[in-house]
């Protein structure tokens, strides 16, 4: 169940669709209503972090299984300049032009992991997952489908 | 038609109908404050819920609405924010304080009334 959806985004008004699918997605992986939203919240931040930043770039999306849980990974990559003094950018209350500081930070806090690479010569990668436990029943049936 | 605006009394209110982008944020924003003066309204709500999240962009815009909607003589309440969207806000720790917020459309009229009272000719 390896599902990967792209979306280039190049200017604000392809934040829609990327948040739309990340909802799906995440509701296809099984994420709750709450849980899609915080998902979708995070992508719609990083994807307007690229329109602000690097003016364009694209946001891959990738459902993963393990043993025990599902995971929703994005990747939000772009070759614009990088973000200069990234640590600082991820303090909450750091401003830089419209983004206002919330963005990234905010977006941090709504994954359970977040990472950033940036080099002003190769661009800005953001990737972010969020888990969900697998449940007991859902374990019984996969291993019954190998069985089969 | 992204967002129906409708005149009701001395209130209008803006109904979004589907998600929007920053630049149709940007948009309602200016065509509220105009329609403001245009309908001299002393209250406006704004039914979000057809929004699909409310990151920091829109929280914002929606917090300069209401500060512009104010400068115009009309108090801003938000309605339509459902469930899911009020725990991301909450995680994301957004700062809602210009923003009034109701449940519905029946408690953001009740709460226009009793904000703009006495502010009319008849004093009271």
């Amino acid at each position: 169940m390896e599902h990967e959806v792209r979306v280039p985004i190049t200017s604000d008004a392809d934040l829609v669709p990327a948040r739309a699918e990340g909802r799906s997605l995440a509701q296809a992986l099984g994420f709750s209503q709450t849980d899609a939203t915080l998902i979708a919240t995070a992508i719609s931040e990083i994807a307007r972090n690229i329109v602000v930043h690097a003016r364009s770039g694209e946001i891959v999306m990738t459902g993963i299984q393990q043993p025990h849980r599902y995971g929703l990974v994005i990747v939000a990559s772009d070759a614009g300049p990088g973000i200069p003094e990234i640590d600082t950018a991820l303090e909450r209350g750091h401003t830089s032009r419209r983004s206002l500081g919330l963005g990234l930070p905010g977006a941090r806090r709504l994954m359970d992991e977040f990472e950033v690479e940036t080099d002003a010569a190769k661009g800005t990668t953001v990737t972010m997952t969020k888990w969900r436990p697998r449940d007991e029943l859902e374990r019984l049936r996969a291993r019954r489908r190998e069985r089969a | 038609m992204s967002v129906a605006i409708l005149r009701q009394g001395d209130y209008l209110i803006a109904s979004i109908q589907v998600d929007l982008s920053d630049s149709q944020v940007l948009e309602l924003r200016d065509d509220l404050s105009e329609r403001i003066g245009r309908a001299r309204a002393r209250g406006l709500i704004i039914d979000v819920a057809a929004l699909d999240v409310i990151d920091s962009f829109v929280a914002r815009s929606l917090g300069s609405i209401a500060i512009t909607a104010r400068l115009r003589g009309a108090e801003t309440v938000i309605t339509g924010i459902e469930p899911d969207v009020a725990i991301a806000m909450v995680q994301f720790d957004l700062d809602l304080a210009p923003l009034r917020t109701a449940l519905d459309l029946d408690e953001a009229l009740s709460l226009l009334d009793r904000l703009t009272q006495g502010v009319g000719e008849d004093g009271a």
